[in-house]
Formats: structure tokens, sequence, C-alpha cells
């Protein structure tokens, strides 16, 4: 049953109020895979994991898990289940042990099951030296390696994580990287992953849905996303330019051949184009606005840019513009005094 | 899932919300620290028996004397003897009743005492001797209990002067002639009660009420906003578990408090139980019981922490003030009676004072059982299901 799917996702949706941060999506992962929502900030990624671990009600549409209803069924999903949340659950004041033990007796595991349990969790993180210190001393890398293990204590046929290394530095983030390819490697767990980091995505991933707004806007591997571009005569192109100026980035955007320009830094420039006479209308329109080239390259294409060119923008912008965009995309809704 | 395993999972939350309250050293010192500073503060400030030394009072003596006799000499002389034993008031002389006004706009005198012209001239003619006694209108508290002290002064000298009189006809008993009725207090226990015997049971209610009402958005408000309480949410436990195991935890936490109360208002400052320990203890748990559900309800419509703590600290307050802890019921006007007759910590603090004040048991207290549990149950039977819906937004 290798292919057999694990979660079944039709037409789920969540609104808050008049936010709508879901919207009506459908999907399905398959079986051992490493599935992929790959978007920006506030795009509903999160809200979308919380409905499948059962920590919120959808508000339209049905999801299951290994076949058991996310509503209807929810304490049978969560024995199926672990979640690794963006925010770190666990107890400063408990010890690593105390942690681990507290969050297992919830699952009804024997005591002699559950004992050797937490001491292999903690020897695979390599924590087992500091297995009676408070977690509220352990470093950031530490406590994220906690916050894994602690979703591990089940044994879950399905791990959900949430943003697993926001936050950390490269090293801890590669060791977290390895850990949940390991785990689906030999335990065969289902992963399903958020992130708005594409090295994430591209690294880990079997699939990768791409979120923006509520809404899916592409479904599949890294390559076949990749393809998109390709296929769709698109070309990249880095120009460095010595004398950029902002006019000059207003009048290549406003191009037609240009899809998407960015700024990469005070004289980088990163165009995706299509066309047939796409570089000579390039090349004319920085000619025209007093431009020098001092160089040119044609770009592979990355995640990055299979975003850019989906949803017409960066997942950098707006992750660092949470709330302009929320407010966007409150539309009509009434602004709130807190 | 069985009731076993339900109560399994209500103590590890317990145990989990215990362990960490126990690591938090400056936390459980200021655990005992509280109720102790509140003991100190109504145990100290408070004055017990009004017992009022030393009072500046000043005396004026217009006294003009009939026929070279002088009744106010005599009298002078009986207010210092009583006064000498009793030390109530620092009597001075004063020239005018002028000086007096003067003094005790100073501050300098308390209070004073007028024995006007006519004072041997009434006596002597068979009249009434009129006393004059100045108050200080700008503390009524120091003036009545000047008035209160001066009157039983003249009342006791009066009775002297009569009784002897009464003599002259030759009567065996003049006191019974002259005072015939005679009255003694005797209250239903024995022993003499302080304020501080008053106001220790009320006080001991209501600290294991902020113990729980305090605690409570703590404990849940924090562990929703640090996201520890998704852990636990996602767990394939019955919400119910969470509830109990959460009042379990903050139940032991306010007995805690109330013992250490308890403790402290037998050993330090030597209040008496009456009535059986055990019921003190029953009553304590009774009490927490009553809060838990409260305390969830308010935590559960709440967004965060600081707005739970916000909206249980304006709760409190005026259950602090209406329900008897240091005010009697009996003094309020009516309204405010009917207010305070709605707190669940009124019946607390009054079957607490019942059984440690007068020996109570649980018949004479029922009234105040019923209350509370009553209150208990449909307080939790609104907090599971506000407390689920909370949880699965």
């Amino acid at each position: 049953m290798a292919n057999a799917s694990i979660i079944e996702v039709k037409n789920l949706t969540k609104t808050f109020n008049k936010f709508t941060a879901v919207d009506d999506i459908s999907f399905d992962v398959k079986k051992g895979e490493i599935f992929g929502l790959l978007g920006p900030n506030g795009a509903g990624k999160s809200t979308i994991l919380r409905m499948l671990s059962t920590l919120a009600r959808p508000t339209k549409g049905t999801a299951t898990i290994g076949g058991h209803d996310i509503v209807k069924d929810d304490t049978e999903v969560r024995k199926l289940i672990g979640i690794v949340s963006e925010k770190m659950i666990m107890y400063n004041r408990l010890t690593a042990k105390e942690n681990l033990w507290f969050f297992g007796s919830l699952f009804n595991i024997p005591k002699d099951v559950l004992t050797k349990r937490v001491d292999e969790l903690l020897e695979l993180v390599q924590l087992t030296q500091w297995k009676n210190a408070q977690v509220g001393t352990f470093s950031t890398g530490m406590r994220q390696r906690m916050n894994v293990v602690r979703a591990l204590l089940n044994m879950p046929q399905v791990l959900f994580l949430d943003e697993p290394t926001l936050g950390l530095d490269p090293q801890s983030s590669v060791e977290i990287r390895e850990f949940i390819k390991k785990l689906n490697r030999e335990n065969g767990a289902t992963v399903v992953i958020t992130t708005h980091m594409m090295v994430d995505a591209d690294l880990l991933c079997d699939r990768i849905a791409i979120i923006d707004h509520g809404k899916i806007e592409a479904l599949d591997t890294s390559a076949n996303l990749k393809k998109i571009i390709s296929g769709a005569d698109t070309t990249i192109i880095k120009l460095s330019i010595p004398n950029l100026s902002s006019v000059l980035i207003e009048n290549l955007q406003a191009l037609k051949c240009a899809d998407a320009v960015t700024q990469e830094n005070s004289t980088e420039l990163k165009i995706l184009v299509h066309g047939d006479e796409a570089f000579d209308n390039i090349i004319d329109a920085i000619r025209a606005n007093g431009g020098k080239i001092s160089s040119m390259e044609n770009l592979q294409p990355t995640l990055e840019d299979v975003f850019l060119h989906i949803t017409g923008h960066q997942v950098r912008d707006s992750a660092d513009q949470k709330i302009p965009m929320a407010h966007r995309h409150f539309g009509e809704a009434p602004r709130r005094v807190r | 899932m069985g009731a076993k395993t339900l109560l399994s999972h209500s103590f590890r939350i317990a145990w989990k919300d215990l362990t960490e309250l126990f690591r938090n050293r400056l936390g459980l010192v200021l655990l005992i620290v509280m109720p102790l500073f509140m003991m100190v503060m109504v145990g100290f400030i408070y004055p017990s028996n009004g017992t009022v030394n030393n009072l500046q009072v000043g005396l004026v003596n217009e006294d003009s004397g009939f026929n070279n006799l002088n009744a106010s000499q005599s009298f002078i002389m009986g207010l210092q003897a009583i006064n000498n034993q009793t030390h109530m008031l620092i009597i001075s002389n004063v020239s005018s009743v002028a000086d007096i006004r003067d003094m005790v706009q100073r501050g300098d005198l308390e209070g004073g005492i007028i024995i006007p012209s006519n004072f041997s001239t009434s006596i002597m003619t068979g009249q009434q001797g009129t006393l004059i006694i100045v108050s200080d209108e700008s503390n009524p508290q120091i003036s009545a209990t000047i008035q209160g002290v001066l009157k039983t002064v003249f009342d006791e000298m009066g009775t002297a002067v009569a009784q002897q009189k009464v003599q002259a006809l030759n009567v065996t008993n003049t006191l019974a002639v002259v005072k015939p009725f005679n009255v003694q207090t005797q209250g239903i226990v024995s022993g003499n009660p302080t304020y501080f015997d008053f106001i220790a049971p009320g006080i001991m209610a209501m600290t294991v009420m902020m113990s729980v009402m305090t605690g409570l958005p703590v404990a849940i408000s924090q562990e929703k906003e640090v996201g520890t309480m998704d852990g636990m949410m996602v767990a394939p436990i019955n919400r119910l578990s969470i509830i109990l195991g959460k009042a379990l935890g903050q139940t032991a936490r306010g007995l805690i408090q109330g013992i250490i109360i308890l403790v402290l208002a037998v050993g330090l400052f030597g209040v008496a139980i009456q009535g059986s320990i055990l019921l003190v203890f029953g009553l304590l748990l009774l009490g927490v019981f009553a809060f838990v559900g409260l305390g969830i309800v308010i935590t559960s419509f709440t967004k965060d922490q600081e707005t739970a703590q916000m909206l249980m600290m304006t709760l409190m307050f005026p259950m602090m003030f209406l329900s008897g802890v240091f005010f009697p019921i009996q003094q309020m006007p009516w309204y405010m009676q009917d207010i305070s007759k709605i707190l669940p910590l009124t019946y607390a603090s009054d079957a607490l004072r019942k059984v440690m004040v007068l020996g109570a048991g649980v018949p004479q207290i029922s009234t105040d059982l019923i209350v509370l549990i009553v209150f208990g149950v449909v307080m939790i039977a609104i907090a599971v299901p506000v407390f689920r819906r909370m949880m699965t937004r």
C-alpha cells in the first residue's frame, strides 16, 4: 500500500470573523511521504496544521487521518499524530525527563515501555546527560530538539511540524532536517511540515504545496514545480547594473515581457522574463534609461522563483510584512481597537 | 474512556502543576509571605477590645461655689481617684472654655470637661449638677470614646453620691435602690474573643479565594499563551481531565495557603478554634471548590492572562469588602447586605467563623454548606462546556 493516502483533505475552510484563513482547500498526503506546506507567514499554513491536529475546528469541509474524521473521531486521530508546534511545548521548571514523562503518561503507554522510550528518545537527540536538568536552562537548539522528541512519544504515524527550523542557527537547522529525514526513512512516519524557508522545502519534501492567501496555488514535487518555470518559456536573468536607479526598476517592471523584477542588492536585479524578444526588450529599456550593464547571467530556477512566478511576490516580502498583508486581506473587515 | 483513566490523567496534570509551583522558589516564599502579611496587618492595626489609654483632656473649673462650700473640688478629687486606677485620661487644668477650643484645634487636647459656674449652687439647692463634655468633631472615633469614658466615670461618681444620700434613709442595700438593674454580658462560649478572632476565619476564607482566583488564570491562560496547552490537547485524553487536573492543583495550592493561615492564627495570634478542626479543613476545601468553577468560567471567557487577572481583581475587591470579612454585614445598608448575600465568600467566611469562634457543628452551618455546594456545582456545570468550547476554537 505504498501509494495509499493517509491524510485526505476535502474543501477545508476556516474563517475567523470575516477573515478567511484557509479557503476551501483539498489535498491528499500519501503514506510515508514528507509533505511540505510552503508559504509566507499568515498564508494559512499553521491553521491547516492546527485543524489537522484537532486543535482547531474547521468552519467547513472535512479531513480524515488514517480514515478517522478529525472532528468526529478526534480521540482516534490524536492517537495517530504527533505535533511539533512553532511554540515550544514544554514546562521550563520540569526536567527533560519529567517533561517527556508527563506528556507520555497522557497517552496510556505502559509504564515500563514509557520509561524505556523516554531514555531512547533522549539518547536519540543527545540529551541524555542533561535529562535531570530543568529545560528552562537549555539552549534554543536543545529546546527545539526536546520539542521534536516530545511529539514522538506515542510513535506517531503522522508527524506535523510547524516551522521546525524557525529561529535556529544553520547548524541546528541541518541537524533537525537530518533528524526528520531519518525518522521518515527508519520509522516510515508520514511527515507534514510547514515552512517559509525555501531550503527546508527543497531539501526535505517529497511534494510541496505552495500556499498563499489560504489557497493552494500549486502542488507537486520540487523538480516538477521548477519545470513550471522552464516549461512556461520563462527565463531568469541576473543583471549587474552599477548605476541602478529606482526609475529604471519601475520602467523595467512596466515591461510586458517582465513577470517580476526584484532587487537583490544595490547593483543587482533578478528578472523573470518570457517571450522570444525578452532579452532585447530588457536591454533596450536599460539603455534607454541610461543604465550600464556590467554582467548578465542566466539562472537555474529555484523554489523561490517558482513562488515568485506563481504568486507574483516573494515569500520574504510578505513574511516581513505580516501585518500589512493581513490588513489587505481583511478587506472590509471592521477595524478593531484592542 | 473509564473514570479511572480520567482521574489518573487529572492527577498527572495536578502533579505537574504542583511540581512547577514547588520549583518556583520565589513563588513559594510569596505563597507563605502573602497570608503572613495579611494576618500581621489585620492582627496588629486593629485595636483589641477598645483599650484606649492616656487621652489628653482639659478641665475647666468655673464653679463659683455656694456659701463657701465647693462641690466641684470633691468632684475633681473623685474623678482623679478613678482615673488613677484606669489611666484612661490625662487631665490637665485649663483656664477657660476658649482655651480648650484653641488647644483642641492645635491638637494638644482630644477633649475637655467644663464644670459650669452654678455647679455647687445647683447641687446644694437640690437640683441636678450639670457637667459639659467638649468633644473634637474632627475625630469621631476618639470623641465617642472620650464621651463613653467620661459618662462611665460620671455615672460611677453619681452613683457613689446617691448611695451616700440614700444611706441616710437606713436602707441595707443602697445600690439596689440607686441602681435597681445590674447588667452582665455573657458569650455562648467561654473566653474573651477579640476582634482578631472575628477576623481570622474571614481572612482564611479570603486567602483561599484569592489563591484560587489568581492561580487559575496563570494555570490555564499562561499555558494557552505559551502553547503548552496544545501539548495536552493533542493527547487522546478527555477534556474533563484537564479541567479536573487544573482544579485539583489549584485546590491543593489554596488549601496549603489556608493551612498556613490557620497555623499562623493559632500559633502567632492565639486564635482559639472552638469547633472541630476537621470541619475547618472541610470548609476550606469546600470554599476552594466553590471558587474553582468561577475561576475557570472567567478564565475561559477571557483571551489572555492579563485580562483574566484584571477581571479576577475586579471581582475580588467587592467580595473582600462585602462578604463580612472585615466589617459585620449587619452594619451595611440593606442594598449592600443584599449584594453580600449573593457572594459565595460571605457563606464561606460565615461558616468558618461559626465553627472557629462559636464551636458550631454541621447542623448549625447547614445553610452555608448548601449554598457553597450548590454554587460550586452550578459553576462547574457552566465551566465544563465553556472551557471545552474555548479549547477548540
